[in-house]
């Protein structure tokens, strides 16, 4: 028993003597020095694009140290900031994500309700349907969906292809299900007596929904928003295949598409603007960390 | 009781208000109410998921103005291309070996940082799962210019130690292995966070009565964690074939499947033929082979599902 104590408190204890407590020093040693090691792998990529954005395009072509800014400027963010171009993107992106949050949370938080407390015909195969949903990948569907959009386009006369508001109606086949899955599990998790209670006291179904379910499984809620707006701020095949006009653009093909003239590469520029596309999604996950881990493992394991 | 009430009321009224009331009730009907709740999210799946998928079916049996029905022609077509069957074969070694990278890397690391004490946990937790939360196309831009041919910051930290410049994306060989490292990079963090929720799920008893019976660190590992990890080894392991078997983004932007068509994978060289050669039809085709691999692994997924769903 003592031995087991000693082992649960080593960590927090100056190393004692005894072979256990000496054995657990250096497991935690190691693990510091490994997680340094993966910790460095993690972060290159991204300090990497600081450091490039923070560099005159003369000292990129210099072959001096890359990994030190010797002449420290903000010129690449500044001219980034007053393009009307980069603007354009991260417009487009902001609007189409914000939007898709807003669709998908519209779709997916009755749908959710609906499958996880009223039981009807159907219910169970539509949620296995929409747990399948979530496994089909952008890349299958990508091809179909032009098609799709062109022949609506056709007959419709509505100008779909190369508008970025296409990409409001599609995004959501990437979003909804994931949410949906997401929000079932959290509703399901909320104790049956709380809506039992609301139900014998009158409450209508929607009323149990907006009065309870919404405000106790609020933390499930911003973790599917998260998802939501992170999936739309990252999607990249999409983009690419429905837009082509550089107004339409949203911030990763703007970026990828638009900053690389031929063989030219100006890598300040592109580095900023990959940075600054990378900065939505970081800035929120600073913040909501926890419940960005939350949704994480309970989308891809919760039952 | 006041509910009541007004039904009696309503029900002295005119036969149309009968009528209006019999609807109410209706719509107050438990399944009616579910109907219109999922109604949208039955609409999204039918209109622009399974008919898409379907529809994708119907266009590879195209030829390539769409005009004319050619059957099996395009499958044919391509079982005689020699670069149809690099893509498979690539295909499959990026999936395979990118997987199992990242799923030893992330069962690594969330065992030391589940080894530290937990008061440091959230800020190591933090810092290792960056790399998934950029946007993949933003991050394999940074990557794609740590692998640059002539001022690689790569080749410059190894001329260092002596290591001749590689030509990461140029050859075939790095070329390969550069888009293998980029995914375990972005996708490791993800079995990070779920090994790590899942080791935290292990009763400490269980170590104790390990530690007890003299069980030494591997034996824990191998008689205790594995057994209590597996379900979600194996269904994270699973979820992450899907995704890295249809990976777009990393190939597209670090090699656009260079050098010649060597690093080409389903999805990117369905973009090739479909989208910038516009042969829609071939491109279909091409993403259509995805379908065995996403079936078999979303079987395997949806039963442990299912089998997790009975045990609660």
């Amino acid at each position: 028993m003592s031995t087991v104590s000693i082992d649960k408190a080593g960590p927090r204890r100056k190393v004692k003597y005894g072979s256990m407590s000496r054995d657990r020093a250096w497991a935690l040693r190691w693990s510091y020095f490994f997680l340094v090691l993966f910790a460095i792998f993690s972060l290159t990529p991204p300090l990497y694009m600081l450091i490039t954005s923070l560099k005159t395009s003369a000292e990129i072509s210099a072959a001096t140290n890359p990994w030190w800014i010797f002449h420290p400027t903000l010129a690449n963010y500044v001219e980034l900031l007053t393009s009307n171009q980069f603007l354009r993107f991260f417009w487009n992106s902001a609007m189409v994500s914000i939007v898709v949050v807003i669709v998908t949370m519209a779709i997916s938080i009755p749908a959710a309700f609906a499958l996880a407390r009223m039981k009807f015909w159907g219910s169970a195969t539509l949620a296995t349907g929409v747990f399948l949903t979530y496994l089909v990948p952008d890349s299958l569907l990508f091809i179909p969906l032009f098609k799709v959009f062109a022949v609506v386009q056709e007959w419709t006369g509505i100008p779909l292809l190369n508008r970025w508001y296409v990409l409001l109606f599609i995004y959501p086949t990437l979003t909804v299900p994931f949410c949906t899955w997401i929000m079932i599990g959290y509703f399901a998790s909320i104790p049956k007596e709380l809506d039992e209670a609301a139900i014998i006291d009158g409450a209508s179904w929607l009323q149990t929904l907006t009065r309870i379910f919404i405000p106790v499984a609020l933390p499930g809620l911003i973790a599917a928003t998260i998802f939501a707006f992170t999936v739309s701020w990252a999607q990249f095949l999409y983009p690419l295949v429905f837009t082509t006009s550089v107004d339409q653009l949203v911030l990763p093909v703007g970026i990828t598409t638009t900053l690389i003239k031929g063989d030219i590469f100006n890598w300040g520029q592109i580095m900023t603007g990959a940075l600054l596309g990378a900065a939505p999604p970081l800035i929120i996950y600073a913040f909501l960390m926890d419940y960005y881990i939350a949704g994480l493992t309970a989308g891809a394991t919760k039952g | 009781m006041a509910d009541v009430v007004v039904q009696r009321g309503r029900t002295a009224r005119t036969a149309s208000a009968r009528k209006g009331a019999s609807l109410h009730n209706a719509l107050r009907r438990k399944s009616t109410v579910a109907f219109f709740l999922t109604l949208p999210l039955i609409l999204l799946i039918a209109l622009l998921v399974l008919y898409p998928a379907f529809y994708s079916a119907h266009l590879a049996t195209l030829n390539k103005s769409m005009q004319k029905f050619v059957g099996f022609g395009n499958f044919t077509f391509l079982f005689k291309r020699e670069t149809f069957w690099m893509v498979v074969k690539q295909s499959c070694i990026f999936a395979i070996t990118a997987v199992f990278f990242k799923a030893l890397m992330g069962f690594i690391v969330a065992h030391f940082v589940h080894n530290i004490p937990a008061k440091g946990q959230r800020k190591w937790r933090g810092m290792l799962l960056v790399p998934w939360v950029i946007p993949p196309a933003m991050s394999t831009l940074a990557w794609l210019w740590l692998f640059d041919p002539s001022y690689s910051a790569f080749n410059y930290t190894l001329s260092f130690f002596g290591i001749g410049p590689v030509n990461w994306l140029g050859d075939t060989f790095w070329a390969r292995f550069s888009v293998i490292l980029v995914n375990v990079w972005y996708g490791a963090p993800f079995f990070m966070i779920m090994y790590l929720a899942a080791l935290k799920s292990v009763p400490d008893q269980l170590y104790e009565a390990a530690a007890i019976d003299g069980a030494n660190w591997w034996q824990k590992i191998w008689y205790v964690t594995l057994p209590m990890m597996r379900n979600i080894i194996a269904i994270t392991t699973l979820f992450s074939l899907i995704v890295t078997f249809a990976n777009f983004d990393i190939v597209r932007i670090l090699t656009s499947g260079g050098p010649l068509d060597q690093t080409q994978i389903f999805a990117t060289y369905a973009f090739r033929v479909g989208i910038e050669s516009s042969d829609i039809p071939l491109g279909a085709s091409v993403s259509l082979f995805m379908v065995p691999i996403l079936a078999v692994a979303a079987i395997f997924i949806l039963r442990d599902v299912s089998k997790r769903g009975n045990e609660a």
